[in-house]
């Protein structure tokens, strides 16, 4: 990573969003999904055309049979022989192609890139969907042995509430936050709130985390257009939003080759790098999207942002904290938990839902005055974390 | 779905009008707990989405317990079995693939030879398909009386979510003019299309489910997509109905299914038998109702809708006559099968059910 890019202030802007519901649309397509998605960033973006397509998928070669997307999204969405081409980080795959579009225009080689994240999960069903979602994981030393996901969030889960001793019940903050925001995001999976003490009687999903603690996996697609304001058409008026700052980093793919599991280095170091390029601290953000996959993956992620000391992000879930109106805003359109986690496509919801934000465009959903937003997606146990930072 | 569908002539009306002659339940007594289940195979006992299911014994199959409920039935009826046209028995668990379970069921009760006797399929609804069928062949006067049965000894694999709940069990029907009936049966509609959520293949011992697919686009919508195209045809609203009997795999998708269409807690308790024997399959909707017609005063109108997977659903409107009170002491009330348990282990229910490899 040149140390350059690093430091340099971009004029990278979001042209144009698009998004489909996340949900179990039994009755789309991967291809329905992604062209409905793009087809709807076009027309926010007053008809720009991309000149490349970069998509975000994990699970398409598995679950639909299906590979080449670069081919058949371009095809299918009316752009036959744009560039294309798939960029696949578990379920990061959807941040990452957003960091490629971005490197794209940014470098000048490309004037108008489309990043679009799709997810058909519900191609397949029962337990082989288990057996796929593991290839997040270290296919010879973790799922071979019987890890998924899941299970291994439930494992690091237990060993936090090991090692920190936390109260249990404050993680219940996390989806009560996120589904409070769902309830008024149109395109969410869920959009009810929690009833009062439900987490408590919460069935179990993986020993000791509950069925709240865990976000649901699901189907949907979501795009951005990016390009520099001389590209933007006659009667574009959206409100100006940039991308000024974008990182991505690895850590070792298993957690027990990590000296401390329960440090996520990637998380930390993608979002110092993206808050240096764009010239802020991660605490300046008026609000966080952040990789809710799990309760654990929020309290790692918001102590790897700086927002709470090792072993202590469990105390921040709390409305007053993390809350629309909180000092740290998350998940705002109710995040992986309640909007939903349709794993490749979930890194560009992250950025429509943050672009509408700093547009100003949020509804119910607005945090006030927002100016600069940050924005991360982890693959599997945090083994690739990519973060932006945008600003209006 | 064709939004430019024909929706003309739609619901299905007899030339004579038709009703329900004769009825009767069949529930063997054992009762294998959902407790049992989970014992063996998360090793601890739990509840599971029912209390018990029944299991039928090592001499039972869909004949026997067909032959058990058709002579409730014939009783009944008051008719002699040598008046039935048609001996149709619905299952997704006839113990032969070639010849048919009426074949059997008709000579044991005394209806041979001039009948009509093949065997149904379409998952939980082959009972009532059945059931339209013979309404067709009385109502078109080609019969006077037709007798259609539902009736399963599912196929639980072991270790399957559903294993809790599929069971054994089912009911037959008489279905003759209304003159002579029971119950009238005012209207019927059918709603199906190809939805793959269940099935089983022809060499397969055990049937494979969609998971979370078997849910709203299957079960869901064509229950309530049946149930309120039928109401809507025949200006018929929730109040309208003392009872409502649907198809009940477990007890949460028929009491949300309820609530979804209008319909009140009270109106269905009395067919919901799913919490105490299972879910009883091509018997399922059916055994509700006989459980209902044991308890119906006249003129209490009766709304049955059954569900199939692949997917498809049967609804039938009903109204109870003078002659129900008088006729439905004749045999074993629906209630009096499910009081008669005998309760057994998992061991003794993988010997009965053979799932114990002999070789």
């Amino acid at each position: 990573m040149s140390a350059s890019m690093d430091n340099l202030y971009s004029d990278v802007i979001i042209a144009g969003v698009g998004q489909t519901p996340v949900g179990e649309h039994w009755d789309r397509s991967l291809r329905e999904l992604a062209a409905n998605a793009i087809l709807a960033a076009v027309k926010d973006s007053a008809g720009l055309k991309p000149q490349v397509l970069y998509i975000g998928n994990f699970l398409a070669v598995s679950a639909s049979r299906q590979a080449n997307l670069g081919a058949l999204l371009t095809e299918d969405a009316g752009l036959n022989g744009i560039e294309g081409v798939t960029i696949e980080a578990a379920d990061a795959s959807g941040g990452a192609a957003l960091r490629m579009a971005y490197l794209a225009v940014l470098s000048g080689a490309v004037d108008v890139a489309m990043a679009i994240g799709v997810e058909k999960f519900t191609d397949v069903i029962g337990p082989e969907s288990e057996s796929f979602l593991s290839q997040m994981l270290d296919a010879d030393y973790e799922s071979a042995q019987g890890l998924t996901p899941l299970s291994l969030a439930g494992l690091l889960f237990h060993r936090y509430l090991h090692d920190y001793a936390p109260d249990r019940k404050a993680f219940a903050g996390f989806p009560e936050v996120a589904h409070a925001n769902g309830e008024t995001n149109v395109n969410a999976m869920f959009q009810q709130g929690m009833r009062e003490g439900v987490y408590k009687k919460a069935a179990e999903a993986a020993e000791v985390l509950n069925l709240f603690d865990v976000a649901p996996y699901a189907d949907g697609a979501a795009a951005v257009i990016l390009t520099r304001q001389d590209q933007l058409p006659d009667g574009w008026d959206r409100p100006l939003v940039r991308v000024i700052g974008s990182s991505l980093v690895t850590d070792t793919l298993s957690i027990h080759d990590r000296p401390l599991p329960l440090v996520w280095d990637a998380a930390r170091l993608s979002i110092e790098r993206a808050c240096r390029g764009a010239g802020i601290m991660p605490k300046d953000v008026d609000f966080f999207e952040y990789h809710d996959a799990t309760s654990l993956h929020a309290v790692l992620s918001l102590e790897a942002a700086g927002f709470a000391s090792q072993g202590q992000g469990w105390m921040l879930g709390n409305p007053d904290v993390i809350g629309l109106d909180g000092q740290i805003p998350v998940a705002t359109f109710g995040g992986l938990k309640a909007r939903g986690h349709p794993l490749g496509a979930t890194g560009l919801y992250q950025a429509v839902e943050a672009a509408m934000q700093l547009r100003g465009e949020a509804g119910k959903n607005q945090v006030a005055g927002a100016k600069v937003g940050l924005i991360q997606s982890l693959g599997g146990m945090a083994s690739t974390a990519v973060a932006h930072v945008l600003s209006r | 779905m064709s939004e430019t569908m024909n929706n003309e002539g739609i619901v299905n009306k007899p030339a004579r009008p038709v009703g329900i002659v004769g009825y009767g339940a069949y529930i063997p007594r054992y009762r294998l707990p959902g407790t049992e289940i989970s014992r063996i195979w998360n090793g601890e006992a739990s509840p599971g989405p029912v209390k018990e299911k029944a299991v039928a014994g090592l001499d039972e199959d869909v004949i026997t317990m067909s032959i058990e409920a058709a002579r409730n039935a014939l009783a009944r009826s008051g008719i002699s079995p040598t008046q039935l046209r048609a001996v149709w028995v619905g299952s997704e668990s006839h113990p032969y693939a070639v010849k048919p379970s009426g074949t059997i069921v008709a000579e044991a009760i005394g209806a041979s030879a001039h009948i009509q006797a093949a065997d149904w399929e379409f998952a939980c609804k082959a009972g009532t398909e059945a059931f339209v069928a013979a309404m067709g062949l009385v109502g078109s006067h080609m019969a006077n009386y037709a007798m259609a049965i539902g009736m399963d000894t599912a196929q639980a694999k072991p270790g399957d979510a559903l294993e809790y709940t599929a069971s054994c069990g089912g009911a037959a029907f008489i279905v003759g003019p209304a003159e002579e009936a029971l119950t009238t049966i005012d209207a019927q509609y059918s709603f199906v299309t190809d939805t793959p959520d269940f099935w089983r293949r022809a060499h397969q011992k055990y049937p494979e489910h969609g998971q979370r697919f078997t849910g709203e686009p299957a079960y869901f919508n064509h229950i309530v997509s049946a149930t309120s195209t039928l109401m809507q045809n025949e200006d018929l609203a929730p109040e309208d109905f003392r009872f409502a009997v649907f198809h009940q795999p477990n007890e949460k998708f028929p009491s949300r299914v309820a609530k979804q269409l209008g319909f009140k807690p009270e109106q269905i308790e009395d067919g919901l038998l799913s919490p105490l024997i299972g879910n009883t399959y091509a018997g399922a909707a059916l055994v509700g109702l006989t459980a209902v017609l044991d308890v119906a005063s006249p003129g209490d109108r009766i709304l049955v809708t059954s569900y199939g997977s692949g997917a498809g659903s049967d609804v039938f409107v009903l109204t109870a006559q003078a002659a129900l009170p008088e006729r439905r002491d004749a045999a074993l009330h629906t209630q009096d099968y499910i009081a008669r348990r005998t309760e057994i282990d998992y061991a003794t229910y993988a010997r009965f059910r053979g799932k114990i490899a002999m070789k």
